[in-house]
């Protein structure tokens, strides 16, 4: 008989093998998969996972997709670890690159340098006021996040699509629901050339490293652990947790803010109803799959972005469906979550050990 | 041996540089044709309808022809990558079929000149850049004339997806149809927001119904009003593709895009070295805009909606032929005068008698 037996301490060593046996185990299941639709496995695996990333183009791509993916999930998961649900990053997004891309459409003539660092901050601010509308009903009327939240994301969207298709509607745009491009001043320079790899990409890796900084080193990373596994132990010894509440709203709607200003200002290059393909939602799932670990995100957004890339190519050179792409990210969620018992438990074979011997 | 052996690979060289030279003069250029699709090709109607035609691509070209596509790409950031990659994977024709991929398009074509491209429904051309549409405002015009025979609570529900020009212009080319042979018609409309989401069409569908709506009409793209129609014994109209599978009891005919005459002809003007950046917007008369069988009504309204058909691909009718008021009285289409393509490609009004307003 197998049976699972907790653990007294969480295993180290699961912690980080476990995402790697997930990431094995998909591997193993999406090649049955494949073959069951007549696919050649190793074919199929090494055009979802290999050719994407094959050319330093494919990589650079592979940066792109992720750069909106990894900034946002830093920020989610801060509030994650304190207990702090935020799932409209959507619609913080959307609201970061209306208010900075709407600065851009302002000067849409403009030539000077500063247009474009006066984006950031608008849209910053605009995600973090976004943000702080769920803080405020939390922490005045304990309204509950996840829900304020995520109906705020469906107000930014509808805001957005009323922008483009009036006010802000293109007057050379043969009246389509779109803005007028930014000028070159409000767009993000290419940091390698013949790629779209952006300014954006480079900030993702700093929020990554001050991310990891905030939270090992800083006291207000250790209150936030703190608050989010022991709670009453947080108010015992004074933290504020409403403080908490706010300044992960705020963080959170700030860097995802920003992530959709890169998203206008970088590869799109104007506003239009549709700019985000939901990265303020599949962040939370990058957020997890990195345990909420700002290196774990990185390599999270890389595969997020990778099944992404490789769906693209499955269904270019092997005429394979765009579903294919929904199954292994979640055979994969499915797989992570699986693993993680092995970190609170340990596989037992055979029939229970007398007591006292169990460890 | 060796000695043999080097003539025999010399010999087996200059064959093959031979073959391949023979071929290369005699057999035209093979088309490789990529496409980027907006939504699932199970939509069973706007993508699906292109899809049909990527295949008539495959069965009138054989083994001269192949085809790939890409379905659900978002119109944003990822259009790009999805073109280029078409474009870097040895394909020769590309088209983009949804608005959106418009600026993606053009971009990725200015960097390979050598690849033609087709984008639907935009406006951007270029040396290797066509676009291409259909004028589905003239089966809509004969839609709105079998609505105006048809209905008996007078009101007609709408489910539209943005208030763009394409969409504007079908409502009002519709209740034009509508009011040349019932002036007391009434449509009522709601916006999805979306092109595809059978749940959120399926929703307003429900409410239009519930607001006395006797006839469907739809401009979204998946069969879910239509159904609903059927559910609640209602008739309507099918969307970009025939869908009387889904209401063989509520659909009075539908709609259909027909491209498969249009992407053929362009495979082949590739194929044979012909191809040229044009703007092609066909109707009735074209074959592009295709009824679907007419059914489930009287035999007269069903030789009206022939005649009406007939007439329109004539260029007898013109669903927009003055004079035609705006909602607030002013005069856009003179009397005696069509509207122009650029009007109908622009517009972002309602026609007097619509009591509805267009958001902006």
């Amino acid at each position: 008989m197998v049976r699972l037996e907790p653990r007294r301490q969480h295993s180290q060593a699961m912690v980080y093998l476990s995402p790697v046996l997930a990431i094995l185990m998909t591997l193993f299941v999406g090649g049955i998969i494949f073959s069951f639709m007549g696919k050649n496995p190793f074919d199929a695996l090494y055009t979802f996972f290999i050719l994407p990333i094959n050319n330093s183009y494919g990589i650079s791509e592979l940066f792109v997709k992720a750069t909106p993916l990894v900034i946002i999930a830093i920020g989610l998961s801060m509030g994650f670890r304190a207990n702090v649900w935020n799932i409209g990053a959507e619609g913080q997004l959307t609201m970061g690159a209306i208010f900075g891309g709407g600065l851009a459409l302002y000067f849409y003539d403009s030539e000077s340098m500063f247009l474009l660092p006066a984006m950031f901050v608008l849209g910053a601010i605009g995600g973090a006021f976004w943000g702080g509308i769920p803080a405020l009903l939390r922490t005045r009327f304990n309204a509950n996040e996840i829900l304020t939240s995520l109906m705020l994301t469906y107000v930014a969207t509808l805001f957005l699509s009323f922008l483009v298709h009036g006010p802000w509607r293109n007057p050379e745009g043969f009246n389509f629901p779109e803005s007028r491009p930014f000028p070159d001043a409000g767009l993000l320079p290419v940091i390698y050339d013949g790629t779209r790899v952006h300014l954006g990409t480079a900030f993702a890796v700093l929020v990554v490293i001050a991310g990891w900084i905030l939270l090992s080193k800083s006291v207000i990373g250790f209150q936030l652990r703190v608050v989010g596994k022991a709670p009453q132990a947080a108010r015992h010894v004074g933290f504020r947790q409403k403080r908490m509440v706010w300044f992960t709203l705020l963080l959170g709607g700030a860097l995802s803010g920003l992530a959709g200003l890169f998203e206008v200002a970088g590869p799109i290059g104007q506003l239009q109803p549709a700019i985000s393909p939901g990265y303020g939602f599949t962040a939370i799932i990058v957020a997890f799959l990195g345990r909420l670990h700002p290196l774990g995100i990185l390599f999270g957004g890389l595969i997020m972005a990778l099944t992404y890339l490789g769906g693209e190519l499955a269904q270019i050179t092997l005429g394979l469906p765009n579903a294919v792409t929904g199954l292994f990210q979640g055979i994969l969620l499915f797989f992570l979550l699986a693993c993680d018992v092995l970190t609170k438990y340990r596989v037992r074979f055979g029939t229970p050990a007398a007591k006292g011997e169990a460890a | 041996m060796n000695v043999n052996l080097v003539k025999r690979t010399l010999a087996a060289v200059v064959a093959t540089g031979a073959l391949a030279l023979g071929m290369g003069a005699a057999q035209a250029e093979e088309v490789k044709a990529g496409f980027v699709y907006v939504g699932p090709i199970g939509d069973h109607g706007w993508s699906y309808r292109h899809d049909i035609g990527r295949q008539a691509i495959e069965a009138a070209l054989g083994d001269n022809a192949t085809t790939s596509y890409v379905e659900s790409v978002p119109e944003g950031a990822d259009a790009e990558r999805v073109i280029r990659q078409l474009a870097q994977t040895g394909h020769n024709l590309i088209f983009t079929t949804s608005f959106g991929f418009m600026n993606p398009t053009v971009k990725v074509a200015k960097q390979f000149p050598n690849v033609k491209f087709e984008h639907a429904t935009g406006y951007k051309r270029d040396a290797n850049v066509s676009t291409y549409a259909a004028r589905f405002y003239e089966g809509r015009y004969v839609a709105g004339v079998i609505a105006g025979k048809m209905t008996k609570s007078n009101i007609v529900g709408y489910v539209g997806s943005f208030p763009i020009p394409e969409v504007v212009r079908g409502i009002n080319s519709f209740m034009l149809g509508a009011w040349s042979v019932n002036p007391d018609v009434k449509v009522k409309i709601v916006w999805a927001n979306t092109w595809y989401d059978p749940g959120k069409e399926g929703d307003a569908a429900k409410a239009l119904i519930d607001q006395g709506a006797d006839i469907m009409v739809q401009h979204t793209d998946s069969p879910a009003p239509l159904q609903v129609a059927e559910n609640r014994g209602i008739v309507g109209f099918g969307q970009a593709s025939d869908m009387i599978k889904f209401a063989p009891k509520a659909q009075l005919t539908a709609i259909v895009d027909h491209w498969d005459e249009y992407y053929v002809a362009r495979a082949k003007a590739v194929m044979d070295g012909t191809w040229e950046s044009t703007d092609t917007w066909g109707g009735i008369d074209s074959g592009m805009v295709d009824m679907a069988p007419y059914t489930n009504m009287p035999d007269d309204v069903k030789a009206l909606a022939e005649e009406t058909e007939a007439k329109i691909a004539s260029g007898e009718i013109h669903p927009f032929a003055g004079p035609i008021y705006d909602q607030a009285g002013e005069l856009r289409i003179k009397e005696g005068e069509d509207a122009t393509d650029e009007m109908l490609l622009g517009m972002d009004w309602y026609i007097k008698g619509i009591d509805a307003e267009l958001p902006k």
